[in-house]
């Protein structure tokens, strides 16, 4: 039997951070995260049918949810408008109304934020199971990059995916808003699209679509950030998910406020 | 049971470990282990929970960095190697998980082909679909090809999940705890195929694990982690002839004594 010398290296001492220090802790985390999901997603080799297989997942299953909410936002946006448009005597207006409200800040809102409590949690908890199961190392010691495979093509879905639900939904909200002025005025549906879409610029359009593109990479990035790295145990699967759709969303609305401001200054 | 050769102590060292260091806050789980394991032989890792042993074999993999020390797999200085040179050493080092970290969105035809089609891009469909069904075959496995893991019970997931790191024909294996969790029948399977495994595709392997039965069964050699480091090294009656009181339990809770 072989009786090792033992080696005589000093025991390192933790020294725990203070909360400033964490908090830069974290911080550079973030940014090492995303820098990595920028230099993974884009040089190959890539993942071209997993990003496909995330497209349809994070698009399809969310299309019957998002449906739902556009059109009743779109009916209950307008019928609460009227009066206060009638009073005026513009109730003509709101088919404008209604079109630019929708593509400005109720559609990117609206599905980010349906996006970030369907999407976000379903993205944390899936990669915050499978790291508690040890099935992202076993991605890993099986030769294949798991940031790649999980991480790059979810955020990039996401992304792709989130414009795409925007428009959709404020295509499906104008229909719901065609259904309540179609019972209260006689006007065509080739009027109503008409006018709301005559208002519409070319900045709204470009500024909705960088919005929604913004949402979506916000939505996969911190669904992803909180399932990878999230803690041992079914505990830490629930905080991933939790965290995924709570950070998620706060960051929208801090996004839609700043978007407002900086777009506002093109339309002066 | 069989007994097992004793190491060739003359044959490559494919795995050698110098004054390895890793901490855990102020758990300091390994403090200077020194670790060679030879080709061709099944080295057994003893140890109580908490030791580090599995800590152990995720350094050997990368999947860990130490603190300090030195890990030589293969040739490579794996804390030196570049992130692309460690995912070209991982092709020829299999881990088997203690919980087998099967994919479960996959069925077990695709926990297979995964890492092949990953790593084989030159195979064609057929090819694939021979080489899964073959190492289901080696692992008696071939019915459960359909399956998805949750349908599996935890003999069957153990033995896909070592047929999924057998599928890229690794020169080491490693287990992790391989018998935990299972029943002394199931065991007595897995330590066959660890046998198996050993002689028909001639790996090397660290196994880790509380198992004595395993440990006798499948070991050539066997080192047992006390406090950190590897005192006590060689077959499995010199690891255990002591009075050592740190390794007579052991003994004594697996042999009912």
């Amino acid at each position: 039997m072989e009786i090792k010398e033992t080696s005589t290296v000093p025991e390192p001492e933790e020294r725990k951070p203070s909360a400033l220090g964490r908090m830069f802790i974290t911080l550079y985390n973030v940014y090492s995260f995303i820098a990595r999901f920028f230099k993974e997603a884009f040089l190959p080799p890539y993942e071209g049918k997993e990003l496909l297989r995330q497209c349809y997942e994070i698009g399809y299953r969310s299309a019957l949810l998002i449906s739902t909410t556009g059109f009743i936002t779109g009916v209950v946006f307008t019928k609460q408008s009227r009066p206060s448009l009638s009073e005026f005597g513009a109730t003509s207006w709101l088919p404008s109304l209604v079109g630019i409200a929708l593509l400005r800040t109720l559609a990117p809102l609206l599905t980010g934020l349906i996006a970030a409590g369907k999407v976000g949690s379903s993205i944390g908890a899936e990669l915050g199971s499978m790291r508690v199961t040890e099935q992202i190392d076993a991605m890993e010691v099986s030769a294949t990059n798991p940031f790649k495979f999980l991480v790059s093509t979810r955020v990039l879905a996401a992304t792709i995916t989130i414009p795409i639900l925007t428009f959709y939904t404020a295509m499906v909200g104008m229909l719901g808003a065609l259904l309540n002025v179609s019972m209260f005025e006689s006007t065509s549906a080739r009027a109503f699209f008409q006018s709301s879409l005559e208002q519409i610029t070319f900045l709204d359009f470009t500024a909705s679509t960088i919005k929604a593109i913004l949402f979506g990479f916000t939505i996969g990035i911190v669904g992803c950030y909180q399932g990878y790295n999230s803690s041992k145990g079914t505990e830490g699967v629930g905080k991933a998910a939790n965290s995924a759709v709570v950070i998620a969303m706060f960051l929208i609305f801090i996004e839609e406020v700043i978007s407002v401001q900086f777009f506002g200054l093109f339309r002066t | 049971m069989r007994e097992k050769p004793l190491t060739d102590t003359t044959a490559e060292k494919v795995i050698q470990i110098n004054g390895l260091y890793k901490s855990f806050g102020n758990y300091h789980v390994l403090r200077g282990v020194d670790l060679d394991l030879y080709r061709g032989e099944n080295l057994v890792v003893l140890g109580k929970s908490g030791t580090g042993k599995s800590v152990l074999i995720k350094i050997i993999i990368g999947l860990l960095t130490p603190d300090a020390g030195k890990v030589e797999v293969l040739g490579n200085v794996v804390d030196e190697i570049t992130y692309k040179e460690l995912l070209a050493l991982r092709l020829q080092v299999g881990f088997s998980f203690q919980n087998s970290a099967l994919y479960d969105s996959m069925t077990v035809r695709e926990n297979l082909e995964f890492p092949l089609v990953r790593n084989r891009k030159t195979l064609t469909k057929g090819e694939v679909n021979k080489l899964v069904e073959e190492t289901l075959d080696a692992v008696g496995l071939l019915q459960t090809i359909n399956q998805m893991p949750s349908e599996l019970s935890g003999g069957q997931r153990k033995r896909i999940g070592i047929a999924r790191t057998l599928i890229l024909q690794p020169e080491i294996m490693l287990y992790d705890e391989p018998t935990a969790g299972l029943d002394p029948i199931t065991c007595l399977e897995i330590n066959k195929l660890i046998n198996e495994v050993q002689e028909r595709y001639k790996t090397s392997s660290i196994v880790i694990t509380h198992d004595l039965t395993c440990a006798k069964e499948v070991g050539n050699r066997v080192a047992m982690l006390l406090d950190g480091k590897f005192e006590r090294q060689g077959t499995f009656e010199e690891v255990f002839n002591t009075n050592d009181e740190r390794v007579k339990p052991f003994y004594d809770y697996n042999f009912i004594k």
